[in-house]
């Protein structure tokens, strides 16, 4: 069982140049920011190091910081062989929200980046399979967006009350 | 669209929909199927038909509690323990000391809870393959279920029942004795249920060597709950993430064992539940005993929630499986991020590696036995 601090440390010695970076709220646990383009690397490497283990990716969820004109991804990790657990966070820019896919990594992602593309346009850079999964397939815009303005019509019907 | 096998005799793939409408997709899903005769070559599922926007609503609803009565309204057939989920993220975040008078309720309605979902989901698996009778004795007991959770918060189905810090109103005085009266009752329905439903040879026939999940494949699509330990895994957030006061009790985490079949089938899956709600009893048995008469259950709810900037991701033992909220504050009276990690969404996806190569027959028993509910895949 490994706090977040040595596996920032573990991270730092595996993979060395990387600029990763240790988050800590008012509330709630640290988390460790990873370089978007590292992320798919990185989580090769806590599923599979014997030290690790993360055999379970139980969350990710899309996130959009307008005021930083950012969007995130939050990863939530747990090993159920080692008993630890870990929150990733990664931050990409809201012009290019692209993100490399974990699904071949875990496949419980299909459907959570699915999502995530879904609500907020994060573009998973080699997932098989990158369609809207909650709206329709020609709905406009992603609603979870800050800045998401509804659209009037869908298909001739307005969406409106 | 439906493509017809040409009369020469020549093997065409076909597609068919089953669903949106369909008494056996628990809700409204519709399953892609591509089929070879009645085999199944490939299923490709369709959600969304009752999205209703939950986690927009908590962003912009500008007040942490007024997302509790959204949250019942995700798995409808569990409201208690969505609630449990919520309140319990953010009591995490706020750092709150809970009265013993409240987690002891809190527990006692989550099992019963527990209960009532897993009397629906076996009664609908047997009535998807059926059998119609286990249905009717089943909801029976849920009915039982369902009258002491009025008596406490008004509603038979949502209940809005658990706050922030606290619960919405206290317990009548009668409880104890009802809650008590109802486990005395319910305790040998169990014996009656395997009687009828669990080792009837027809239920077997059509449950064992289904829809086979190996361990490895349901962990890495994160499964949990009855799925998960229907594998054989022995995985229970209430141990193994203990919540609340649940590291108190003493209770048993049932697994599957292959008795019927191969290990993770569909009666492994249906097996635990069965075996699930006898835990749960000997949990409000025990919590029955310790919970104290004397106590405000409103005392620790806070006038105004304001949260500092932070994120969390607090997971509980729903009767579907881990259910999780993860939570983004950023210094205001709303949330800046609510996602509610539904177990029935990520149990759906892993569908079609389970479901691949069957006949379109056991797809029905697969589905029944993941007992997912829609309102929570979609949100």
């Amino acid at each position: 069982m490994k706090s977040t601090e040595e596996i920032l440390e573990y991270l730092f010695e595996t993979f060395p140049g990387t600029e990763f970076e240790s988050l800590q709220g008012d509330v709630g646990p640290a988390r460790i920011k990873v370089p978007a383009a590292m992320i798919k690397d990185v989580a090769k490497v806590l599923r599979d190091d014997d030290q690790l283990l993360f055999n379970t990716l139980m969350c990710l969820s899309g996130l959009h910081y307008p005021k930083e004109e950012e969007m995130g991804v939050a990863y939530h990790l747990h090993s159920t062989q080692l008993g630890h657990s870990l929150a990733l966070n990664v931050r990409v820019s809201e012009q290019k929200p692209e993100v490399p896919s974990v699904e071949s990594i875990w496949k419980t992602a299909d459907w959570h980046e699915r999502e995530a593309y879904d609500m907020f346009g994060i573009v998973f850079t080699g997932h098989p399979d990158l369609r809207r999964i909650l709206c329709p397939y020609d709905w406009e815009g992603h609603p979870l967006r800050k800045d998401y303005v509804q659209q009037e019509f869908y298909r001739g019907v307005t969406t409106k009350e | 669209m439906i493509e017809l096998i040409s009369d020469t005799g020549e093997r065409r793939e076909m597609t068919i929909n089953m669903g949106p409408q369909h008494p056996s997709t628990h809700g409204v899903l519709r399953l892609e199927l591509v089929l070879d005769g009645e085999i199944i070559k490939k299923v490709k599922p369709h959600i969304g038909y009752l999205h209703r926007c939950f986690e927009k609503y908590a962003e912009e609803v500008g007040d942490y509690a007024k997302v509790i009565p959204y949250t019942d309204r995700m798995d409808y057939v569990s409201a208690m323990n969505q609630e449990h989920g919520y309140v319990l993220a953010l009591e995490r975040m706020l750092e709150l000391e809970l009265p013993e008078r409240v987690e002891h309720i809190r527990v006692i309605v989550a099992e019963m809870q527990r209960i009532a979902s897993h009397l629906l989901g076996i009664g609908a698996f047997g009535l998807d393959l059926g059998a119609f009778s286990p249905f009717l004795y089943l909801f029976t007991e849920r009915e039982k279920i369902l009258d002491i959770f009025e008596k406490i918060s008004g509603a038979r189905l949502l209940y809005n029942y658990m706050a922030v810090g606290g619960l919405m109103r206290d317990v009548h005085p009668e409880f104890k004795t009802d809650v008590a009266e109802f486990v005395k009752t319910f305790r040998p329905k169990i014996k009656e249920l395997d009687d009828l439903l669990s080792y009837n040879r027809i239920f077997i026939k059509r449950t064992a060597n289904v829809g086979v999940l190996p361990v490895e494949v349901a962990l890495n699509y994160a499964a949990s709950g009855p799925v998960l330990r229907g594998s054989g895994m022995k995985w229970d957030l209430r141990r193994n993430d203990p919540y609340s006061i649940y590291d108190r009790f003493e209770f048993d985490i049932p697994v599957g064992e292959g008795e019927m079949g191969t290990l993770g089938d569909c009666w492994d899956r249906y097996i635990v539940r069965v075996r699930e709600m006898e835990q749960s009893l000997r949990i409000i048995e025990q919590a029955l005993d310790s919970m104290p008469d004397e106590g405000d259950v409103m005392q620790a709810i806070p006038k105004r929630i304001r949260m500092k900037e932070g994120e969390v991701y607090v997971r509980t033992e729903s009767p579907r499986g881990e259910l999780g909220y993860f939570i983004a504050s950023n210094n205001s009276a709303s949330p800046h991020r609510v996602k509610a990690r539904a177990p029935s969404f990520v149990h759906l996806c892993l569908l079609p590696a389970i479901s691949k190569g069957s006949l379109i027959a056991d797809m029905v028993a697969i589905v029944g036995s993941i007992d997912i509910v829609l309102g929570e895949v979609d949100r």
